[in-house]
This record gives structure tokens, sequence and C-alpha cells, in this order.
């Protein structure tokens, strides 16, 4: 049952130089650049997005991810999760408002596999970028790049996904939407939505606490993932696998990866699911084609090259 | 163009100056390292540098710690070659 978190509002990844950083997610993904903190930190999001940012970078001397962070849908509804989530058990920090530019208080917990999530009912809605508020264009101007439209999604992995399932699922009121079990049937992949899409979160498991597979950005149409690939190999950006089409929503896709190793994603279409939706199952031997439904097969590392 | 000669256990490739051990490999087919991010982040190209001068660009601390760099250690996607190479594969 639906608890009142609405979105993946924002991810805080960290890159190892963060002018190459940008030249990968300003000028080649195509996110518009919003702000820049104190403290280093460059905030930006997808021309679509109503809210003021959705992607924090902040540079470390170690890529990967500091925290996701999903949008409630008001102050109350985040006060009662807090206490939801410190009755299943869960340690929480908070975060006071203004922290992280423009952004009410924040609710911080570290999931069983290792993920550190954080709610947040408040942040400055600035509008979609380029376009006016009353008898809007379609698009703006002026876009670079892939003209990624919103952050999608991420899928992380670690150990402890069935329990982690659970608590995204019991506590914050995510649908399972799609799943892949084990012969013993045990859920090794678990793909959650609070909305609509086929997935606003996914977990695979693996034996090492709090990786990011990947992180990933919506497009418009098929044609404009081609077109996504081609400026990979234009810019010298190293391509994984795409484009092509998943079994696991039915989404497609094109992989690659930041200038610090993180992977992303570019992806459109796929499933939609309503919350009296029965899960969809994948089975654990036949991963290949639930994850590239084309191929078959899964190249040997894209379940091993994390950061 | 200066090129080097890289050696990876029995492999023996050129490196074009200015191109890092990984990407080279990988543009004269050769498959005798793991092929990752190629961004010095994932840390599944990892090597020790036997022999041979190098520089490398920033690498994840993760995944090469400063005293595994003082002693050799690199990842080959982020390893440009100031010399000849001779290199052997670190299992992650």
């Amino acid at each position: 049952m639906r608890k009142g978190v609405i979105r993946p509002g924002h991810i805080q990844l960290r890159v190892m130089d963060m002018e190459e950083a940008l030249k990968h997610y300003r000028d080649l993904i195509g996110l518009i650049e919003v702000n820049r903190d104190d403290k280093g930190r460059v905030y930006l999001k997808g021309w679509t997005e109503v809210d003021k940012y959705s992607l924090v970078l902040v540079e470390s001397d170690t890529p990967g991810l500091d925290f996701i962070g999903f949008k409630v849908i008001s102050d109350d509804v985040l006060s009662g999760l807090k206490n939801d989530l410190i009755q299943y058990g869960c340690e929480i920090s908070e975060h006071e408002a203004g922290d992280l530019d423009a952004c009410g208080r924040r609710v911080s917990f570290v999931a069983p596999t290792g993920h550190t999530f954080e709610i947040y009912a408040e942040k400055e809605q600035t509008g979609k970028w380029g376009l006016a508020e009353v008898n809007p264009d379609p698009w703006p101007l002026n876009l670079t790049g892939m003209k990624a439209e919103r952050f999608d999604h991420c899928l992380l992995m670690g150990p402890n996904v069935p329990a982690t399932e659970a608590l995204f699922n019991k506590v914050l009121g995510f649908d399972l939407s799609e799943q892949v079990v084990t012969p013993d049937n045990t859920i090794a992949g678990a793909f959650m939505s609070c909305s609509m899409k086929a997935h606003d979160i996914a977990f695979v498991e693996c034996p090492d606490l709090g990786k990011l597979h990947h992180v990933s950005f919506h497009l418009e149409t098929w044609q404009d993932l081609l077109k996504a690939a081609d400026l990979l190999t234009m810019t010298e950006t190293r391509k994984d696998v795409g484009p092509t089409r998943h079994g696991l929503t039915s989404g497609q896709t094109v992989y690659f990866f930041d200038p610090s190793g993180n992977r992303n994603e570019v992806f459109c279409g796929g499933d939609y699911h309503y919350p009296d939706h029965p899960p969809v199952t994948w089975k654990a031997e036949d991963l290949g084609k639930a994850i590239f439904y084309h191929e078959l097969v899964i190249h040997p590392t894209y379940l091993e090259v994390l950061t | 163009m200066t090129t080097y000669r890289i050696s990876i256990e029995s492999e023996i490739f050129n490196c074009p100056e200015g191109q890092t051990v990984l990407i080279a490999m990988t543009r004269k087919g050769k498959t005798c390292l793991p092929v990752g991010c190629c961004a010095g982040g994932c840390g599944i190209c990892k090597v020790k540098v036997l022999k041979g001068d190098y520089e490398t660009k920033v690498m994840s601390r993760a995944k090469v710690s400063k005293e595994e760099e003082a002693k050799g250690i690199a990842l080959a996607c982020r390893i440009l070659p100031a010399s000849d190479l001779t290199l052997c594969r670190v299992k992650v």
C-alpha cells in the first residue's frame, strides 16, 4: 500500500574530477547545471524536472553513491515515515533544511543492502527548464548532448535484497513490480515502484555492501537512444551495452560509464505498474534473457563492474 | 608517433604515446586483461608494473591504495606509458 513516497528525487554521486564529470553529465548527457555550493557540490537537473535539481555531484578520491533521496508528499508524511522507520528498527539520522541547497529537512537511513537513503518533503520548485509556466512549448531550445529528460531510477547491488525489499514495501509503501527469483524462491532481484513506472529503484544481490550498478536518465524515444550511442563514440566515452532491450521492465537501454567509472544508463519505454498488479517474475537461471532480451547473455563484467 | 611495447604475461602489443594501456589493448583486439569502466573506478583491470616508466591518471582509492601505488600497482585503464612496460595481472 502506498505510503506517500512520490518519486526518486535526488542522488548524490562521488566523482574524481568535477570538471570532467560536468563535461559528461552536463555537456554529454545534457543535464542542466543549476547551482554550486560552498562545499564544492554541483547541482544538476533534467530539463523536464519541476524541482530545482536531481543530481548532486561531489568530488572524492573514490567514486560511487553517497545517497538517494525520495520525495514524500508532505511534511506530515515525512514525520510519520520517520516514526515508522524507527519502529521497524532502522537507525535514522536527520539533516536540517538547507544542508542540501534549497531542500527541506531530510531523514536518512541505511538499508540492509548497505545503501544510504533519505526522505524529504520540500524542495524549491523552479519549473521545467526553459519553458513558460503558461502555454508552455513541448521542449526548450538550447538543450545539449543526449537531452536527458529526468533522473529516472538506480540499480543498486548489495547483500540482503529480501530484507531491503521488505523494508521498502512495508515501511515506504513501494510495490514489487518485477522480481528475479532463484530456484528456491528467494528474491535475488527486486524492481520496486512508488509510482506508475516499472521501477523507481532496483536491488540485485551481491556480497559487497552499498554498490552502485547504474544511475539511469530518461530519454523520450528509441531513436534518441541510437543518437545517444552515436554521441558516446563521437566523444570517446566508454559504452558498456546497447542500444538494446531489457526483458525486465521491457525498457530500452544504452549503458556507458562516466569519467570516474560510475555506470550510467539512458532509458526509454518499458512497462507500467498499478498497485494491484502482481509482480512480473523472472527466473534467475534465465537472467540473460531477463537483462538483455536480444543478446540472451550477460557479458562477463556486467554484474562485476561496480562503484 | 612514439609507441611503446607493452608485455602482459605472454601477450605483447604496442601502445601509442598518450593512450592508456587498456585502450591500446582493446584497439589491438587483445583480451589479456578484463575491461570494465575504463575510467579508474571499478578496479577490474588491476596490474603490477614490473619494469618501465609510466604516469597514471586518477584512480579510485578504494581500488588502489597509496601503499599499492608506491609498489607499482595501478589500473591498466589509467596507465600512460613513458617507456616500454612489463606488467602482470593482479587478480581482484
